[in-house]
């Protein structure tokens, strides 16, 4: 019985109704030896994702790999048209007249870049997403209003049902709850 | 980048001598909720709104009709002639554009200055941007006279085996405009995400959960979220802040690029930038103004705000005033007969006027600015933000029509008069933009809110959060087990 309600669960979710007391127990948490879990907030903390150990992310690499390629299409396109498929010769000036191609490159630079930054952000956090298991807890239709969580994953090496909630309990959460898969 | 932003609030809220505080006393994080999404979520709609989106909607039909009229009969509908051959179309291409730039300056270089009191107009304004880019886009498109083609301006493999010229200004215009427009909608769209959230929360109707439910992407404000969702929105006004001074500039090369006297000055890229600002904030005030007083959001618009507004509006309008002095030293000091001619004929010609009231509109009114009370009235702050968008508008005729009208050969000589469908296609376009401004502050949160949250005094994390990790409150080893119960 036990162990079956057990493998139905996605975790524990504690309450907090302000942020100091979020990021502490987070901070908690994490010297306390979790590391599979996640805090929910109505707007960016940033000590908050420190506490839980997210460093740093990966979203500058795709902007900038998103702008370099809009470099080299921007200018390969204009230079390869302008040159080579479409030569037009114009009182002899040169076919490859960078400094004319600068805007049209900066164009693409920031375009690609821009959507490596949206569309980085977005797949990276595996958005869109319409269901997922913290919506199940009670009152978690708050996190994007006026209250914090904390959820501690069932896959945590040392999730346990009823120690890890005395845990939860102990920092101070205005309640805690089981959260269903 | 809030955690400097909420403390900047704080900072501002108790220091007696700083800035006034960019938020009302007494708000919570509820309360802002509240606010902002009760605008958006209230059953019913208010009679003022009704009225004033069924004029714009009625501007926006005249603009169809002009449209279709213009589609089926050709471009000879408009004024243009052979020697003024661009007019209307662009200066009005123009003037939307530049409307468009303080909507970006807002929401991405004020951002990186930590500029705080942009929190409560930035949304507002980059949907200003998004409305005024697209009214902007449908001039040029138009005045190509065969608007259906007009997919033949991008480069594309076809059978006609062509490629468009990538050394014309108006090739570079095409990139740097539908660029802005993309960068911009997807600013947009990232910002309002959280707050799509708080409306599928907070919403009681199924059908309203539904559709701002998929609109949000399922974000749910994980920490982790939260941390690539600030990477990215920082890196986007990073990028968003080279690309809207880029895009006037590319605006400004459409002339600069060209031979004409009164087009071919290196002052025009900063000058048209500068304009731009000008135009824009003067926009921001004229929307921003009303609404606060409709919507009761004196406390998150505070006359801070406004007093910010008409400090860069005044500087702008230094700038764009230094711009036109310089036209008229380059007139004298360049000893080109064209274009001293030029300076003559725009201040004495037939279209003296014109130039005189852009004068009066963009320089001079908007001195008033200088004495403080001016600065703290909304009346006196519309009236002369209204003074700008004229001013502005007289601008760009000024460069444009003026200019061409004496061609280089005195027989091409001649005078443009605007006809009805170049009125009718105009105001058309502000009733296109209003339409758009009523529907997104019906249906969106016109104010961010998570960003309202961060400005708070609740938001301000107290000093046991900051606690160093090498002296926890708790030893490491208790962990779970030893915990009290």
């Amino acid at each position: 019985m036990n162990v079956n309600k057990e493998s139905n669960i996605y975790g524990l979710m504690a309450e907090f109704d302000n942020p100091t007391a979020v990021v502490v127990a987070a901070k908690k948490a994490h010297e306390a030896g979790y590391r599979k879990m996640d805090a929910y907030s109505p707007y960016p903390i940033e000590e908050l994702s420190e506490a839980i150990g997210f460093h740093s992310n990966r979203v500058p690499l795709i902007v900038l790999v998103g702008g370099l390629a809009g470099l080299f299409a921007g200018l390969g396109l204009q230079i390869w048209t302008s040159a080579i498929e479409y030569p037009l010769n114009v009182g002899g000036r040169p076919l490859i007249s960078w400094p004319a191609f600068v805007p049209v490159t900066f164009e693409m630079t920031v375009l690609l870049a821009a959507f490596g930054a949206v569309l980085g952000m977005i797949l990276l956090n595996g958005l869109p997403r319409p269901y997922h298991p913290v919506f199940n807890a009670p009152r978690f239709e708050l996190a994007s209003r006026t209250h914090f969580f904390l959820c501690i994953e069932a896959e945590d090496a040392k999730f346990d049902l009823g120690e890890t909630r005395k845990f939860l309990e102990s920092l101070g959460a205005n309640e805690v709850t089981d959260v269903e898969k | 980048m809030a955690d400097a932003m909420k403390q900047t609030g704080q900072e501002a809220s108790n220091a007696a001598y700083g800035p006034p505080p960019v938020i009302g006393p007494g708000h919570t994080f509820a309360s802002v909720t509240e606010k902002i999404a009760s605008i958006v979520l209230r059953k019913g709609t208010k009679r003022g709104w009704m009225v004033g989106f069924g004029l714009s909607f009625l501007g926006m039909l005249m603009m169809l009709n002009t449209i279709t009229y213009l589609v089926f009969k050709g471009i000879g509908i408009w004024g243009n002639n052979t020697t003024v051959g661009w007019a209307f179309d662009i200066i009005n291409f123009v003037w939307w554009i530049g409307i468009g730039h303080a909507g970006t300056l807002i929401s991405a270089i004020l951002l990186l200055m930590r500029q705080s009191w942009r929190t409560s107009i930035n949304r507002f304004a980059e949907a200003m941007t998004l409305f005024a880019v697209a009214c902007a886009g449908l001039f040029p498109a138009l005045h190509t006279g065969r608007p259906w083609l007009d997919y033949w301006l991008f480069p594309y493999p076809n059978t006609m085996g062509m490629w468009p010229n990538f050394r014309s200004p108006l090739m570079w215009d095409v990139f740097a405009v539908s660029t802005y427009a993309t960068v911009s909608a997807l600013f947009w769209f990232i910002g309002l995400i959280p707050d799509l959230a708080t409306l599928r929360d907070r919403a009681t109707s199924k059908i309203r959960k539904v559709i701002y439910g998929m609109l949000a992407l399922g974000w749910r404000g994980s920490t982790r979220h939260w941390s690539r969702y600030e990477t990215a929105y920082l890196l986007l006004a990073g990028l968003s802040t080279p690309l809207v001074l880029s895009v006037h500039t590319i605006v400004s090369f459409d002339f600069s690029i060209g031979i004409i006297p009164g087009w071919h000055a290196t002052i025009f890229p900063p000058y048209f930038v500068a304009g731009a600002i000008y135009a824009g904030f003067a926009m921001v005030l004229t929307l921003g103004i009303p609404i606060r007083k409709y919507y009761g959001l004196d406390d998150f618009i505070t006359n801070r705000h406004l007093r910010n507004m008409a400090k860069v509006m005044l500087a702008t309008g230094l700038i764009v005033g230094y711009g036109y002095a310089m036209e008229a030293f380059f007139a004298w000091y360049s000893a080109n007969t064209y274009e001293a001619y030029m300076y003559k004929n725009r201040t004495t010609g037939p279209y003296w006027y014109i130039y005189w009231l852009l004068i009066l509109c963009n320089i001079a009114v908007p001195q008033l600015l200088w004495i403080k009370k001016y600065r703290e009235s909304t009346v006196m702050l519309f009236v002369i933000s209204m003074f700008i968008n004229v001013g502005m508008w007289l601008e760009r005729f000024v460069i444009i029509v003026t200019s061409l009208h004496r061609d280089f050969l005195p027989s091409a000589w001649t005078m443009y008069t605007p006809t009805v469908f170049d009125f009718t296609m105009f105001f058309g376009t502000i009733g296109f933009f209003l339409t758009l401004m009523f529907l997104f502050i019906r249906i969106l949160p016109m104010i961010s809110i998570y960003e309202m949250r961060t400005m708070v005094p609740e938001a301000k994390l107290k000093s046991e959060a900051h606690a160093s990790p090498d002296k926890p409150a708790m030893p490491p080893a208790g962990g779970p087990q030893e915990s009290p119960a």
